[in-house]
């Protein structure tokens, strides 16, 4: 698949008549072994919201025969909180009155002990877009502070060249997250007024380009309220089957976060509810089964914890969305408010509770 | 009911409908017409031999004429002997479509699928529509993919077996995965198994030793003509579910358990 | 000369099409490997075959 085929994919993924889903064709794609996107666009159709319980029960088989009965634990750690963009859903935005900063070389030393003694081998490094504040330079130098206590390293930044991702593979980045937030390109326009952001073609290749350059994994994800969540989940899917077609050997993960309210921003997006959530979780875990699945803090405890097993494969815990605030007081404002505070050995306590087993890594570089 | 036409499908920029290929093999050559007029396949392998020249018949006189001729390169043992039985086959004038055989195992003649994709990439470099024949196996079949093969053609079960759709899981991941036709190639024996494979989407099937070894064997190419057909159509009209009894243990029951805050 | 394994003595350089006329073959439908390399179709009439050379004359027979 060439880049103009995954951009008409979309197309037509975002074009996808879900009202005209008839339970028969939920039925259909619920007993198929290999599901078409039509199905998927079947299981995401409000006509499947009847299914729930069926779903549920594939899922949680789709999801012990590919993972097991484990969760890996990870956490973030937001570097800088510096930002060029103005996502009108997103704390970060330039014109946001937020207390600004950026770790130090010794700030992170000290926030990667604190995080490692926690227990954690899966870290997630985040920043805001900006080349002045938080540069390949920067990153690079973080990768290689966390590269050598960390089994695997994350980054949740800003699109990168080739060249970049590759300097920072080799710097030890494991898998980069790039989320789209909205495939529907104009959505896409309105809520990215001005920055680099407003790129959609850079933006959405970027994982590709990671890839490219060598990184084991990418993620995915999109950000659930501001569109229509179900031509978005379809399209997501569609990108990670291009990529996984790219690269049969890339670790593909997808990440859903809710749109949450957020200190400075205006909540005037749409509201997915829990069972809606659900639905995407579970209808995800059925097209892509061997595909990572992660859900944030963005989820209170009590969903976390009832969609363990149903097809979710990684959890944060001990969450900071602020810059640092790991080992001392934060060095900037955060991104958006969590709705679950429990720390590593909550979080562990709860996921051995449901039957399964916390991990810290599934992966280790060789 | 309006008759039935075929979906066509596309191999080196051409089209075809049937999709039955027929193997020429192992015939005495009076009967080879009538077979192939039974089975009616727009797509007929054949195969390249030293010849003496007492006695010279060419085979493509006691063929029909209008079909696409398929040569393979059966006896190559390496990549470099398929090229030349490729181009030998090119300069009998039949077009530059090949089926890619690389062979060394003798006793069971499974083809060498590392061999098979040295060849592809030679043959494509050639400029030959190449199909090769191999083993199924997903990982080596997107590289034959990669290096331009125009269609991938699986065993169902070893080369003349009659033991069907043996390799069926492995023949469903590379349908699933690859972008290219999946022709699921030697091994059937019998039509429903031809059939079973058209039902799991793929392209076509080609049959040579289960025709030419059957009672009857012009009545066996229509039979597996019509097999082919129905499976094709069974494909396109979308098989229905098999029905799963539901264990009703409840694990989305705490959705309502608890009022969802976000709303 | 070779020809298909057998040797048969060739009384002198001739061209690839006399050659395979010598031997009973109709042209229009055998290929030839001369000293394992394809003979091109439209190089039959100057291809010029020497005593020494090694001919493999193929056709199209029944395959699978």
């Amino acid at each position: 698949m060439i880049i103009t085929d995954l951009i008409e994919a979309i197309e037509h993924a975002l074009a996808f008549d879900f009202a005209s889903i008839t339970p028969q064709k939920v039925e259909k794609a619920l007993n198929q072994e290999r599901l078409e996107l039509t199905d998927l666009g079947a299981l995401l159709s409000p006509a499947a919201e009847a299914y729930l319980e069926p779903m549920a029960q594939k899922a949680r088989q789709l999801t012990k025969n590919f993972f097991g009965q484990v969760i890996t634990l990870f956490t973030p750690l937001y570097l800088a909180n510096f930002c060029v963009n103005h996502c009108l859903y997103c704390g970060f935005n330039q014109r946001n009155p937020l207390r600004r900063g950026a770790l130090s070389p010794t700030e992170i030393e000290r926030e990667l002990a604190t995080i490692k003694a926690q227990g954690f081998q899966d870290i997630l490094l985040l920043t805001g877009e900006s080349r002045g504040h938080s540069g390949p330079d920067y990153l690079e130098a973080a990768v290689k502070l966390a590269a050598p206590s960390f089994a695997s390293v994350g980054l949740e930044v800003y699109p990168l060249k080739t060249p970049e991702y590759a300097r920072l593979q080799k710097a030890g980045a494991d898998y980069v997250c790039v989320y789209q937030e909205t495939y529907q390109p104009q959505l896409y326009d309105q809520i990215h007024p001005q920055g680099p952001k407003k790129n959609y073609l850079w933006r959405l290749m970027a994982p590709a380009r990671a890839l490219q350059a060598g990184v084991r994994g990418v993620g995915l994800g999109v950000l659930l309220g501001l569109g229509d969540f179900r031509g978005d989940t379809l399209a997501m899917a569609v990108h990670g089957q291009y990529l996984a077609q790219m690269s049969p050997a890339a670790d593909i993960a997808y990440s859903i976060p809710r749109l949450r309210p957020t200190p400075g921003t205006r909540a005037e997006f749409g509201q997915i509810s829990e069972k809606e959530l659900l639905q995407i979780i579970l209808a995800l875990r059925i097209f892509s089964p061997s595909f990572g699945l992660s859900l944030s803090t963005r989820e209170r405890a009590y969903f976390r914890d009832h969609v363990i097993g149903l097809g979710v494969t990684r959890l944060s815990a001990g969450v900071k969305t602020s810059v640092g605030g790991h080992s001392g007081p934060d060095q900037g404002d955060e991104q958006f408010l969590k709705s679950d505070d429990r720390d590593v050995n909550q979080v562990s306590e709860a996921i051995i509770a449901r039957g399964h087993q916390p991990i810290f890594h599934d992966y280790a570089r060789p | 009911m309006t008759p039935v036409t075929w979906d066509p499908f596309f191999l080196g920029g051409r089209q075809f409908h049937s999709r039955l290929i027929l193997g020429s093999g192992k015939y005495p050559l009076p009967q080879i017409r009538e077979v192939v007029e039974a089975g009616s396949p727009d797509i007929v392998t054949l195969a390249l031999r030293r010849v003496n020249a007492l006695g010279q018949a060419n085979i493509l006189d006691y063929l029909p004429e209008g079909k696409t001729w398929l040569p393979n390169t059966s006896g190559a043992q390496t990549a470099q002997e398929a090229l030349t039985l490729a181009r030998l086959a090119r300069e009998l004038g039949c077009g530059d479509f090949i089926k890619i055989e690389v062979i060394v195992d003798a006793k069971y003649l499974l083809p060498d699928n590392e061999r098979t994709l040295e060849a592809v990439k030679l043959l494509v470099a050639d400029g030959f529509v190449a199909l090769p024949y191999m083993t199924p196996d997903l990982v080596i079949a997107r590289k034959m993919e990669q290096a331009g093969a125009a269609a991938i053609m699986p065993l169902g079960a070893p080369i003349g077996s009659n033991k069907g759709l043996t390799t069926r899981e492995l023949i469903r991941l590379m349908i699933a995965e690859l972008k290219v036709p999946v022709i699921v190639d030697a091994g059937l024996g019998r039509p429903s198994q031809a059939c079973e494979a058209l039902e799991m989407g793929a392209c076509a099937v080609m049959v040579n030793t289960a025709v030419a070894t059957a009672e009857n064997p012009p009545a066996m190419a229509r039979a597996f003509a019509l097999a082919v057909r129905a499976g094709r159509e069974a494909y396109l009209a979308g098989l229905g579910p098999v029905s799963e009894a539901t264990a009703s243990s409840p694990l989305t029951g705490f959705l309502k358990s608890e009022p969802d805050p976000t709303l | 000369m070779i020809v298909n394994g057998q040797t048969i003595k060739l009384d002198k350089t001739r061209p690839l099409s006399e050659v395979l006329a010598l031997c009973g073959y109709d042209q229009a439908l055998v290929a030839v490997l001369v000293n394992d390399q394809v003979a091109p179709r439209n190089q039959f009439a100057l291809l010029a075959i020497q005593d020494s050379d090694d001919l493999e004359v193929v056709a199209f027979v029944g395959g699978g």
